[in-house]
């Protein structure tokens, strides 16, 4: 029998929460488990096998100048590089830094700052190498990480769509939360894959998954402001999980008020 | 973790957390009151609705918002799912293997492949208790200051009820599986610390108490506890202030509530052996199946006593103030506080994490267990330290198999 490829997981400035998402496909894991050979997986396993890896699982960004080295041993090591969720995709949360001085941070969180080594900006893996794929979202879809890492195992390129959350929400056939309760929703920009969860909740999408393909941002902001939003409130709402996004970011840019603050 | 031995006698024991700084605390100021709930969920990926409920609580505290008794039910519902979830995947994933000799569950599953089944089973209640409450199971969007989106109806909710029967038993039958371990003799005199609640097993609210007497509103936290930065690691260091250190999570808990453990949960630990108070950290691995029992048994009652609220939230306006909220994570207290203006836009905010709490107790106990166990070789002896650190459950990034392990002998 053929060895089976190696696979490897790896941790960024992250919550965990999409790695975790690996641990809660409970009905395939052991099968994932039987495809493949977990080789390097701390949140999982004390057992870790030398590299190089078929496929690396990469979370979180790079926010620290010893993981802006690591980041690189990590990309010399793995054949198929893969990141999973929006930090390590477009810098995540963490990203929030990038708008104001990381030391005005430091000293509102820590005593002594000095402790710290820490980046001015929080940056997406793809900033520092190449990247073979990118799973979205804050966290991540188990149905889109069990098709990639099933795609991979087959040879085959991965279905994951980049349409719009709208698409998946009119297939669920609710009504618009936009449209029928003048709710303020990113979902016509952001990219579908958590099955429009929030409209299906009757909130609007917070746009985890950061912007589609080809979102028209300026024509929804205008939209948000009639339905009687505020510059900061549409401005907090392309800031939050993918902020540095460049469609995201362009688009919180544009209804500041000059200095970088909410 | 840094052991460093003079003439062969140990002086100092530390652990260095190297997880990059995050800013989150930062991050909140500016931002709008409503906001909370979403922003800190992403503190961490395991405990996402304890961070959710101890924002919503303080921000709620603020506007003098008084929240439906059966949306506060609610709330514990979708709580009981995290502490079901997070304390299978702490038990059986990290822990367990541990004391079967195996690397990981996947590992434990070639052997005992119907246990593994099992938890996974076991925890995936959890999450579709989360993700019908909450919409997803890690970082839930139905939670919002105030209450909910969207309240689920009676017919969403009744087929996790006829599962956790199921997981009930398959609960206490973990109960049964842990306690046949070997434990590791090691004693400790920490402070304990823990929500107080009257009539529940405190999870989503209660008074702050001690074995040491303590017994103060939530609100009186800061006077009573500080966070200290020390030069080696990331993670701030909880102490109580005159007092040093404690310990906050399931061996608190259950030591300050046993009387309000639910009957099932309660005679699950007797028939385990276990005390009303339990001060071996390497049994705590059984006071987390009990509490998980206990979880089990409440969303059960939960769902079987459910009729949809009335309205999904409170309404919550903004005013000026300062507000605090405390919670029961999986791992521990957790404690939070804001101010906003009276826009509503976040001044400050504070959060206190369990880990953090935890550090100084969990650098002692190492301590302990170097120097009883200076014979080992220092492998043998890595291995005890990174399952001593386990036994806390600290989050789980840390929690796992990351020791970078020196022995400096001088």
């Amino acid at each position: 029998m053929a060895a089976l490829p190696k696979l490897a997981v790896w941790k960024f400035a992250s919550c965990d929460g999409c790695q975790l998402s690996i641990l809660d496909c409970e009905d395939e894991l052991l099968a994932v488990a039987g495809a493949v050979e977990v080789a390097n997986f701390l949140e999982a396993s004390s057992a870790v096998v030398e590299g190089p890896y078929d496929v690396s699982l990469v979370e979180g960004s790079v926010t620290t100048p010893h993981d802006a080295e690591r980041i690189q041993e990590v990309r010399r090591v793995s054949k198929f590089l893969v990141t999973i969720g929006a930090c390590a995709t477009a810098g995540g949360i963490q990203a929030l830094r990038n708008f104001t001085a990381v030391d005005e941070y430091a000293a509102a969180v820590y005593a002594h700052p000095e402790y710290l080594s820490t980046l001015e900006t929080s940056t997406p893996i793809s900033a520092h190498v190449p990247v073979d794929y990118e799973l979205r979202g804050c966290p991540i879809d188990r149905g889109q990480l069990l098709e990639v890492l099933t795609a991979l195992l087959h040879k085959r390129r991965p279905d994951v769509r980049s349409s719009s959350v709208c698409l998946q929400c009119k297939h669920r056939g609710n009504v618009c939360v936009m449209v029928a309760k003048g709710i303020g929703c990113l979902g016509p920009v952001t990219q579908a894959g958590c099955g429009a969860i929030c409209p299906s909740f009757g909130r609007g999408c917070y746009g985890c998954f950061g912007p589609m393909e080809t979102p028209n941002t300026a024509s929804l902001s205008a939209a948000l402001q009639a339905g009687g939003m505020d510059d900061t409130t549409v401005m907090r709402l392309f800031r939050t999980f993918n902020a540095t996004a460049p469609a995201f970011e362009a688009a919180s840019r544009a209804r500041e008020k000059g200095d970088g603050q909410l | 973790m840094d052991v460093i031995l003079t003439d062969g006698e140990l002086t100092d024991v530390r652990l260095r957390i190297y997880e990059p700084p995050r800013f989150f605390e930062a991050f909140l100021r500016g931002r709008a009151y409503t906001e909370p709930p979403d922003i800190t969920a992403r503190i961490c990926g395991i405990c996402p609705v304890a961070y959710q409920m101890a924002s919503c609580q303080a921000i709620e505290q603020i506007c003098g918002a008084v929240i439906d008794q059966p949306l506060r039910t609610l709330r514990r519902l979708l709580y009981c799912g995290e502490w079901i979830e997070s304390h299978v995947l702490h038990i059986y994933m990290l822990h367990a293997p541990d004391f079967l000799g195996a690397s990981s569950a996947l590992e434990l599953a070639k052997d005992h492949r119907d246990l593994v089944e099992t938890a996974l089973k076991l925890k995936k209640i959890g999450n579709d208790i989360m993700e019908t409450v909450g919409g997803r199971a890690i970082h839930p969007v139905n939670v919002r200051v105030g209450g909910f989106y969207r309240v689920p109806t009676k017919r969403e909710l009744l087929p996790l009820a006829e599962r956790l029967r199921w997981g009930l038993d398959a609960a206490l039958e973990t109960v049964r599986v842990v306690s046949a371990f070997d434990f590791p003799d090691l004693e400790i005199d920490h402070e304990l610390v823990a929500l107080h609640h009257p009539e529940q097993y405190a999870i989503t609210e209660g008074r702050v108490v001690s074995d040491g007497g303590l017994d103060i509103e939530v609100a009186e936290f800061m006077e009573h506890f500080t966070e200290e930065h020390v030069p080696y690691s990331t993670t701030l260091h909880g102490r109580m202030i005159e007092r040093g250190r404690y310990l906050v999570g399931p061996l608190a808990r259950y030591a300050l509530n046993y009387d309000q453990l639910p009957p099932v949960a309660k005679e699950a630990a007797v028939e385990a052996g276990l005390g009303k108070v339990v001060r071996n950290p390497f049994r705590s691995i059984q006071v987390r199946a009990v509490e998980n029992v206990a979880a089990c048994a409440e969303a059960l009652r939960i769902i079987e006593e459910y009729s949809e609220p009335d309205r999904p939230a409170v309404p919550v306006e903004p005013r000026a103030g300062t507000g605090h909220g405390a919670t029961e994570a999986p791992r521990g207290l957790i404690y939070h506080r804001y101010s906003i203006d009276e826009q509503g836009t976040i001044l400050t905010a504070n959060i206190v994490p369990p880990t953090a709490q935890n550090q100084e107790a969990i650098e002692a106990d190492l301590r302990k267990v170097v120097a009883a166990n200076l014979s080992l070789d220092d492998h043998d002896l890595q291995h005890l330290c990174e399952q001593s650190i386990r036994n806390y459950d600290p989050c789980i990034s840390c929690s796992t198999h990351f020791l970078d392990f020196t022995v400096e002998r001088r």
